[in-house]
């Protein structure tokens, strides 16, 4: 259940941020969630229901963008289909992950008053 | 709106940030890594089912290497001490951190672990993980590598259930291997064929700690890793 780590750390942030701004509320906050991160969505939902209360994310809804995993061959970049070994067609090469691991803060949205 | 006097409106005002989440466990991983660097200790983060044999293989790899090297290690675990005091009996200066209910080690708890423990002059730090498959993947402590423990008994679809902490092991260890007589239902190139399905390059040793079997092959890749 680190999903409530990664939520506290995400709250933190996203408070700091719009403080520095002077913003009043925060109205929607926007992550990337890979694949291949080691986080559930579903989980970081409901640890972000739980950790926004009180905070200036209270109203905001959390949008989570899932990137799916994308491998590449570390000598001739070509793309490797997941499913089986992770080795190179074209040349044996061993893989890289391209895309797929990211715990990202995205954007946030913020309820600034007008002077 | 202004509460004072009703004037103005409230604008959205987007941001963009495109930071890691945890970029503050981020920084003081880097911290944490740039000081091993620097005192050329080789540290290791060795995750693994509970009952995988992590304990047992740091112990068996103290008692292997005694006044040989100067080994280290930090035992991750939601309670006790038990760990650090195996560990302690095998030659290795230890220190637990316990984590109450947390299911996986960060890079703060290292941190404060590091001011209790005198590790400048370490060949090998070993930060044993809370036992897990899942969580402690997540998080950066400083290491120079990940080493994921995988036991015979746990079947052989492991790698495939879990890929997110076998796509991150630098080295996997199939431990266990002296009661394979006793599970004719796992077969170890099953085993590898799983990891080389999840693992972008795998590097993998079989090795029982109890019988030794494996276990110099082990040793080596400690020695090709020092710092």
């Amino acid at each position: 259940m680190h999903e409530y780590s990664i939520v506290r750390a995400l709250v933190k942030r996203v408070e700091e941020e719009a403080r520095a701004r002077g913003a009043a509320a925060v109205g929607r906050v926007s992550v990337r969630i890979g694949e291949l991160s080691g986080v559930e969505v579903e989980l970081l939902q409901t640890a972000y229901l739980t950790c926004r209360e009180r905070t200036l994310c209270e109203r905001a809804p959390l949008d989570v963008q899932v990137v799916p995993a994308e491998w590449i061959c570390r000598s001739c970049r070509s793309t490797i289909a997941p499913g089986a070994a992770l080795r190179c067609g074209a040349c044996g090469g061993a893989a890289e992950l391209r895309a797929g691991d990211e715990i990202l803060l995205e954007r946030i949205v913020m309820e600034v008053d007008d002077v | 709106m202004c509460e004072t006097c009703g004037c103005g409106v409230t604008t959205m005002l987007p941001v963009d940030v495109h930071d890691r989440i945890l970029s503050e466990n981020d920084l003081q991983a880097r911290q944490i890594r740039e000081h091993f660097a620097a005192s050329r200790v080789l540290t290791l983060n060795v995750m693994g089912s509970p009952g995988s044999g992590k304990t047992a293989l740091l112990e068996a790899t103290g008692r292997a290497l005694a006044g040989r090297r100067v080994i280290g290690a930090l035992a991750g675990d939601l309670a006790t001490e038990h760990d650090a005091a195996r560990l302690t009996a095998a030659g290795i200066r230890a220190r637990s951190i316990t984590t109450g209910s947390a299911c996986h080690l960060d890079a703060s708890m290292v941190h404060h672990a590091l001011h209790h423990l005198a590790w400048d002059d370490l060949n090998y730090l070993f930060i044993e993980n809370v036992g897990n498959l899942v969580c402690p993947a997540v998080y950066d402590l400083g290491q120079a590598a990940n080493v994921v423990l995988l036991a015979v008994t746990e079947g052989e679809d492991k790698p495939l259930k879990y890929p997110v902490m076998f796509s991150k092991a630098q080295l996997v260890l199939i431990t266990k291997i002296d009661l394979l007589p006793h599970l004719p239902e796992v077969r170890v190139e099953h085993i590898r064929e799983g990891l080389a399905r999840v693992m972008p390059d795998p590097q993998v040793i079989e090795l029982s700690a109890r019988s030794g079997d494996g276990l110099p092959l082990w040793l080596e890749w400690l020695q090709r890793h020092e710092r």
